[in-house]
């Protein structure tokens, strides 16, 4: 970080901005939209504009904190949509017959399947990641399709399906437990191992971190794989969410929020910098946004625009030529 | 390996090649197996069913020859429809007007997504994918709804058939997707400007120290690619008869995979704008035989086209490090 004179110590916090910009968010929401951090308690539940946030920002939180790994290594996921309609679909074609936890095991398995073959591609075979994804990106859907059909398959029952992504647990939604679960561990492995220095190591410099003795490879390959697993994981949940599997539409473009979120978080796409809780925040600030200007009754299409408003603005803010002109 | 097989492989279009040759394969495939496949208007109607994908892929080569890549084709195709459309049946503009219009705001957009990526420094890929989320977006604040083009020039190229000999025709649309290759692989092969985009995705910093105007051309690359994108979505309302923020979805991985299947390294600096024409009929190829063959779904076009790229992709990694440690 370079230290500029100006502003208060606090602000020069990587989480600073992020933050800032998420409560920023809320309040232009609170105010323009009456109520809309109203929350009350209904059967022992807790509903509101800002548990429905949060609810719904689940998968792509998960999502999100598998981007963050990859892109921490220079890479990219491009095939998280297609993973997350592969695991929703064989969720959703084998739960009435074997069973939930049979489902989520094959489903998972899918989704690890993925992860294995966009690391092969990346780290064994060297295909740059975006190349390598993109693979998965255009075919993975394709074999989801195959699977159901190209049918929308419903799930009727069992009821216990429906818990992972529409449950409650202590009067808050079961998405949440998840999500926290998933980011507690990714933190503690990345904090209390020294995974989360290999993988800063390989983004800074993988020449260096492969001559310095770091199995790079190992840590590509392992990024891949962890990506996809969130992404199935979030797959299930959207499955579990809608109660059916969308092959076409479920998924489409998280790999795109996924992305945004990490960058809005303070990641870095020329790697070796991230942050968990970056993303995280990221992905409530794109949930928040989406979520107010459904409130505002605008067009929901109208997201788009201010989501490219949004990317422009914080890549250019990033890059090393807006820095300069601004010391200059 | 024998020292012939070696210089085979080794030659520049090699790649290309083996996309020529695999479709004919598919065409003698198809030939075989279903009668009425083998007749000159199947090959034209690749033609003129993938004219706008041959156009975006003609601008796509150029991009990607420079190291860089476009990822907002699509949605500036969909982004053409919909201005186009609104300007002729909302604002009444003459087609006249509206034409030339809507391909200088495409390459203007182009332009603008170049600049930033020129002057901030920042990755194509990033900067190009939000230039898709804001065509896709203005396309919404436009209408919501499809907007039919009932325009007489439009209507008049749409229905137009240009006739061949033997009975076969082709359509305006396929006629300027031509004529837009020819230009693009003499831009590419004899001009200042194309032996620049080969040396920029050769080697950026090498290009430089040459003396090679790198901003320039880079601003231009995205320029022309925005510019072939708008054309395509000129094409594509000839071809539909209206604007909707819909359409073109995907077609930017289309493009991708078409310019790769026919020979271009992704890394930049290799390969050849001709072969946009043998990965889109590859492409083609392959969507007409599923459509013959009745049996077979619409996804397994998806699931091939995917099989391809990792095919392509593999030989060609595959090559580069042969040749990097012989």
């Amino acid at each position: 970080m370079s230290t500029r004179p100006t502003g208060p110590k606090a602000w020069h916090h990587p989480l600073a901005r992020p933050l800032a910009a998420l409560i920023l968010l809320l309040a232009v929401a609170a105010v323009s939209v009456p109520g809309f951090l109203h929350l009350e308690i209904k059967d022992g539940h807790l509903y509101g504009n800002l548990v429905d946030i949060l609810h719904r920002a689940a998968p792509l939180m998960l999502a999100a904190l598998g981007m963050t790994l990859v892109i921490a290594t220079r890479g990219i996921d491009v095939s998280v949509g297609a993973v997350v309609a592969i695991a929703g679909t064989v969720a959703c074609a084998l739960v009435s017959t074997y069973g939930v936890a049979v489902a989520f095991a094959a489903a998972l398995g899918a989704a690890l399947l993925c992860g294995l073959w966009n690391g092969l591609l990346v780290s064994a075979l060297g295909l740059q990641p975006i190349i390598a994804t993109l693979i998965l990106m255009v075919a993975g859907r394709g074999l989801a399709q195959l699977i159901t059909d190209g049918q929308i398959l419903t799930v009727y029952e069992p009821a216990s399906f429906f818990w992972l992504g529409g449950g409650w647990l202590l009067g808050l939604p079961v998405s949440l437990f998840v999500v926290a679960t998933v980011a507690g561990l990714t933190a503690l492995l990345m904090r209390r191992t020294a995974l989360g220095l290999f993988i800063q190591t390989v983004g800074i410099n993988p020449v260096a971190a492969r001559l310095a003795g770091v199995h790079t490879a190992a840590i590509v390959f392992f990024v891949y794989v962890y990506c996809s697993l969130g992404a199935g994981l979030a797959g299930l949940m959207v499955a579990s969410n809608i109660k059916s599997a969308d092959a076409n539409n479920a998924g489409l473009l998280l790999e795109l929020d996924a992305i945004l979120a990490v960058t809005l978080g303070g990641g870095q796409l020329s790697g070796g910098k991230f942050s968990l809780l970056g993303s995280l925040i990221g992905a409530l600030i794109i949930q928040t946004l989406t979520s107010t200007i459904y409130a505002l009754g605008v067009p929901p299409q109208v997201t788009m625009v201010v989501k490219a408003v949004v990317v422009f603005a914080v890549c250019i803010s990033q890059s090393s030529a807006w820095s300069s002109w601004r010391k200059a | 390996m024998s020292q012939r097989l070696r210089a085979l492989t080794g030659a520049p279009a090699f790649t290309t090649w083996v996309s020529v040759a695999l479709m004919a394969l598919l065409f003698i495939a198809g030939a075989a197996s279903y009668t009425g496949f083998a007749s000159l208007q199947v090959v034209l109607n690749l033609l003129i069913d993938n004219a706008f994908l041959l156009v975006i892929a003609v601008g796509m080569s150029f991009v990607i020859l420079s190291g860089g890549i476009d990822l907002s084709v699509g949605s500036v195709l969909a982004l053409t429809t919909m201005v186009a459309a609104w300007l002729l049946q909302v604002a009444h503009w003459p087609a006249e007007a509206v034409i030339p219009l809507v391909l200088l705001g495409g390459a203007l957009f182009g332009a603008l997504q170049g600049l930033v990526i020129h002057v901030f420094r920042l990755q194509p890929f990033i900067v190009t994918l939000a230039g898709m989320f804001l065509a896709r977006g203005l396309c919404f604040l436009i209408s919501v709804d499809s907007i039919t083009i009932d325009a007489p020039l439009f209507v008049a190229l749409s229905q137009t058939q240009i006739p061949l000999f033997g009975g076969a025709f082709l359509s305006p649309g396929a006629v300027i997707a031509l004529a837009v290759l020819a230009a693009g692989v003499w831009a590419a092969q004899a001009t200042a400007f194309g032996r620049t985009v080969y040396a920029l995705g050769g080697n950026e910093t090498s290009a430089l120290m040459m003396g090679l105007p790198v901003g320039r051309t880079k601003v231009a690359v995205y320029a022309l690619s925005g510019g072939c994108a708008s054309l395509a979505g000129l094409l594509f309302a000839f071809y539909m008869l209206s604007g909707y923020g819909q359409h073109g979805q995907g077609v930017e991985l289309d493009a991708i995979a078409a310019v790769v299947i026919g020979g271009t390294v992704l890394t930049g600096g290799y390969g050849y704008v001709a072969g946009a024409l043998s990965g889109v009929l590859v492409l083609g190829l392959i969507q007409t035989l599923i459509a013959f063959d009745g049996t077979l779904s619409s996804w397994w076009t998806k699931i091939v086209i995917g099989a391809l790229l990792f095919v392509f992709c593999a030989v060609q990694r595959l090559l580069s490090l042969k040749k990097a440690h012989p």
